[in-house]
């Protein structure tokens, strides 16, 4: 399952949809709002996408992660909308019969990620000032 | 001919809209549409060079050439995951 939403985010929804009884292990990259920027405090984030392609990339990514790895099932799921501190804003699982391929594959997903799927995000600053992440 | 660029993120914003129909001469590139397009909307020029475009829901070079009614997505860097 790759797919764009506005709903917060299950860690263990997506763990389940991967997990066959051959997989050994599953590898889950939880990605969480952090409180700062280089130091700075960050109140909230917002994150918009260009959904349909978002999930089409994603989908894609998931597919070259299977190729290239010995894995099993491959989930993603991305969060947009505005998001509080502590909150999920990516959840990946990779499910392997054996964790080394579980590990890599999912680091290797992230990667992808954040060079591939059309997401912004936009830092709100304790300081009252806004800023799109990579863009000026 | 017509097309549709489609906008996101600090582009969108600086634009003030996300969609925007643009009259391009048949055949035109990617690229001569973005340079149509900047002399509408002077406030995106700083952004053109760091911009990827999409068409079809893939990404596509500047000398990609457009059929009319295509609608070509502006994607500044992208900055998803956490």
């Amino acid at each position: 399952m790759f797919r764009v939403t506005t709903e917060p985010l299950s860690v263990q929804q997506v763990n389940d949809l991967v997990k066959q009884p051959t997989d050994g292990a599953v590898v889950t990259f939880d990605g969480i709002v952090r409180n700062n920027f280089d130091g700075r405090a960050v109140r909230y984030l917002a994150y918009e996408a260009y959904a349909a392609m978002a999930e089409k990339k994603m989908a894609e990514i998931g597919a070259e992660v299977q190729h290239k790895f010995a894995i099993g099932a491959i989930a993603m799921v991305h969060r947009i909308g505005t998001l509080d501190i502590g909150e999920s804003s990516i959840v990946i699982a990779v499910a392997a019969p054996h964790r080394q391929a579980a590990f890599e594959a999912c680091s290797y997903a992230m990667d992808r990620v954040k060079v591939e799927v059309p997401v912004w995000k936009k830092e709100f600053f304790a300081d009252g000032a806004d800023h799109w992440v990579n863009q000026n | 001919m017509q097309i549709t660029v489609k906008l996101f993120a600090l582009m969108r914003e600086k634009a003030g809209t996300d969609t925007i129909p643009l009259e391009v001469p048949a055949q035109s590139a990617v690229h001569q549409a973005t340079a149509l397009l900047v002399q509408q909307y002077p406030v995106l020029a700083p952004y053109i060079a760091n911009t990827r475009f999409s068409l079809h829901m893939d990404f596509v070079e500047s000398d990609t050439i457009l059929a009319a009614g295509d609608e070509l997505v502006l994607i500044p860097p992208v900055s998803g995951g956490a």
